[in-house]
């Protein structure tokens, strides 16, 4: 029997690509200058800061000057969230949703506590907002909305056009985590009208420790790190200069197989959800089909818990995630698919399989293989369903 | 990613005793499909009153699967008298220890013992319930005799270690100020006992670092590593215990004040109440 290495966990990291990597080690190596020095030195790695800065514009159909390095998307969040506020400190109101990354929910929470007043949107079975109740809350005190491109668990890309075009005719300002879509989707900001925009490397192939927060021109912002003058004093410390360039570079790559993702990755999720839906019995896909990443699918495997699943799929080289609360020291489940309304029986088997340029189709067929095994094991050692599902069988 | 010992794996991906069995002397549940786990664990009698066969059936996480196969393993031969007096600590122990976080699948074990006991004995489930007191985690059904009881044998202090071990208080958290009534209700039993005890129980040199070490390792440790830190015993001379902080615990700010009013105080309860603890200088 041989056991493959199936990572099928993309949307927690990605492996570093091999371009990327490459494209950083000079700069670790000979090219290690800063570039705010006065020698010989500081040039190469400026130029390397400005290449990657056009690289990262170039995949958000945005202007390099409105590009600014961090050190990760929660960094991005927190900067464009604090910076926002701090910029407009007579108006006291955020609108956010109840299915975003900590690295948002957390921080609107906080600022709730602080003499905040933070909405937050409720979404339907699918996981999608309901444009009417964004409309109904934005008001004159409204200083921000932060609102991710798409989720992290189930895929389900918002309506980011119609919302920021919601936004703005309103006077408030849009923020948008794109952590998730970024590479994987066109996010095109000469259409999707943000004035704020979160990246992280390592989703999309670049190294963990280096992000973007894209601020449209003209946008108030007070810079959350103070000290040097870089990145134009909105995000000071010394440039990661490696790191940039690997950013850089990935974005360049995403671009350039951006179609791949929307058609051969794409092909392998629906093939994935297809045949574990048709094999595995009583399986769910949570979230919106219609609008989705390409990459993503979360499945619900009735009766049975999600830990257990990745454990059992982990022993066969599988790497996938859950939104079991077991899987987490919270004792909590997933927070976006308990706001979908997704009942208890269901949550507690959720897996999430993220794809990538770098699965095959083979990787499917043995995830496939493994998986539906997995599920017919953990359900006879549950109390169950199993009568009903393997009676007939 | 948990940190499960080699046995707990085991008993995961191979688990004992799978299943039902036809006519069992004993049934007991506990946990449900809401809850994230569950356990229906039943038993057959020989003619002499010992447990000649066990079964069980979970649905839960790895350490729920392993701590219900160990469970059916340990009471194997066991006379309902015997097996009632395990604890959910033992089939810790069995498996070499659960991550705490996972201490409630230990307990939910035990309490499916505990229902299947009484449900061979014929005693009306509902009567164990009652026995069991009013629910006061309505999220995952955890009643204050059931929290008593763990708070009690496990000698825990605050509301997050009650999560740990049983779940009470990990959905909406309403019941935390009933959790912390218990507590408090409990140390302060603890403490009149402790008063009565006759002072000055003279320990040997030997005894008192087993006890020292012990106390490291049951008491502080798994709080300290709950936050990422660590602790390591460095030397003990008289009543000065000499250790060093890790991990996590190395670059908080408030690492002193960990030493000296955690560590020092859990030793000073559990070892002697002369002891001194000291950071060891590198």
């Amino acid at each position: 029997m041989t056991i493959r290495a199936v990572y099928a966990d993309n949307n927690a990291t990605t492996r570093v690509a091999a371009e990327v990597l490459e494209a950083m080690l000079p700069f670790f190596k000979e090219q290690f200058g800063n570039p705010s020095s006065m020698h010989y030195l500081a040039k190469p790695a400026e130029q390397a800061i400005t290449k990657a800065r056009e690289q990262v514009a170039c995949l958000l159909y945005a202007d390099p000057s409105e590009i600014v390095f961090t050190s990760c998307g929660t960094e991005s969040d927190n900067a464009a969230i604090r910076g926002v506020l701090a910029a407009l400190p007579h108006k006291k109101h955020i609108i956010t949703t109840r299915v975003e990354h900590p690295a948002v929910r957390n921080v609107c929470q906080y600022l709730g506590k602080n003499g905040y007043r933070v909405t937050e949107l409720s979404v339907d079975k699918m996981g999608q907002i309901d444009l009417d109740e964004l409309r109904e809350t934005l008001d004159d005190d409204t200083a921000l909305v932060s609102i991710m491109w798409a989720n992290n668990e189930t895929g389900v890309i918002f309506p980011v056009r119609e919302i920021a075009d919601m936004v703005k005719s309103r006077g408030a300002l849009l923020h948008c985590d794109a952590v998730q879509a970024a590479g994987k989707l066109p996010v095109d900001l000469r259409v999707v009208n943000v004035d704020l925009l979160s990246i992280s490397g390592h989703k999309l192939h670049a190294p963990k420790g280096i992000g973007v927060l894209y601020i449209r021109k003209g946008t108030y912002f007070s810079p959350l790190m103070i000290g040097g003058h870089q990145e134009k004093g909105r995000r000071a410390g010394t440039e990661n200069v490696p790191y940039i360039v690997g950013l850089g570079k990935a974005c360049e790559l995403a671009f350039e197989h951006m179609e791949e993702e929307q058609t051969r990755v794409k092909a392998l999720r629906d093939r994935l959800e297809k045949e574990l839906l048709e094999q595995a019995l009583d399986a769910s896909v949570n979230g919106d089909p219609a609008n989705r990443l390409p990459n993503t699918t979360s499945i619900s495997f009735k009766y049975i818990e999600g830990e257990a699943i990745l454990l059992m799929l982990s022993a066969e080289g599988i790497a996938a995630s859950s939104g079991s609360a077991c899987t987490s020291g919270s004792l909590e489940p997933s927070h976006v698919l308990r706001a979908m309304g997704v009942p208890f029986t269901r949550v507690h088997g959720s897996i999430r399989f993220s794809l990538s340029r770098y699965n095959s189709d083979e990787d499917i067929t043995y995830i496939v293989e493994k998986m539906v095994p997995t599920a017919r094991r953990l359900r006879e050692i549950s109390p169950f369903g199993r009568d009903e599902l393997y009676a007939a069988k | 990613m948990w940190d499960y010992t080699d046995k707990v794996k085991d008993h995961f991906y191979h688990p004992r005793n799978v299943g039902q069995i036809e006519k069992p002397d004993g049934v007991g549940e506990e946990g449900s499909l809401a809850c994230g786990d569950s356990l229906r664990l039943m038993f057959k009698l020989d003619k002499n009153g010992r447990i000649a066969e066990a079964r069980f059936q979970t649905f839960g996480c790895g350490s729920a699967i392993a701590s219900a196969s160990a469970l059916t393993e340990m009471i194997l031969g066991k006379t309902l008298e015997e097996a009632e007096k395990i604890t959910n600590q033992d089939i810790a122990d069995y498996l070499g220890g659960l991550p705490v976080e996972k201490m409630h699948c230990s307990v939910m074990g035990r309490e499916a013992l505990e229902a299947a006991i009484a449900n061979s004995r014929g005693e009306d489930v509902e009567a164990l319930r009652a026995r069991k007191g009013h629910v006061v985690c309505e999220c995952f059904g955890v009643t204050d005799n059931e929290i008593v009881r763990v708070i009690k044998e496990n000698h825990l202090k605050t509301v997050e270690e009650v999560t740990n071990f049983t779940k009470a208080g990990g959905g909406c958290r309403r019941c935390h100020p009933q959790i912390e009534n218990l507590i408090a209700g409990v140390i302060g039993i603890e403490q009149k006992q402790e008063a009565a005890q006759p002072p000055g129980k003279k320990m040997s040199n030997i005894q008192k670092i087993k006890l020292i070490e012990e106390t490291l390792e049951n008491e502080i440790k798994p709080m300290l590593r709950a936050d990422g830190g660590d602790i390591e015993l460095i030397d003990i001379e008289g009543d000065r215990v000499m250790v060093a902080l890790r991990g996590m615990c190395s670059s908080c700010p408030s690492s002193q004040l960990t030493l000296k009013q955690y560590v020092e105080s859990k030793l000073r309860e559990f070892v002697s109440e002369d002891i001194i603890v000291e950071e060891a200088k590198p």
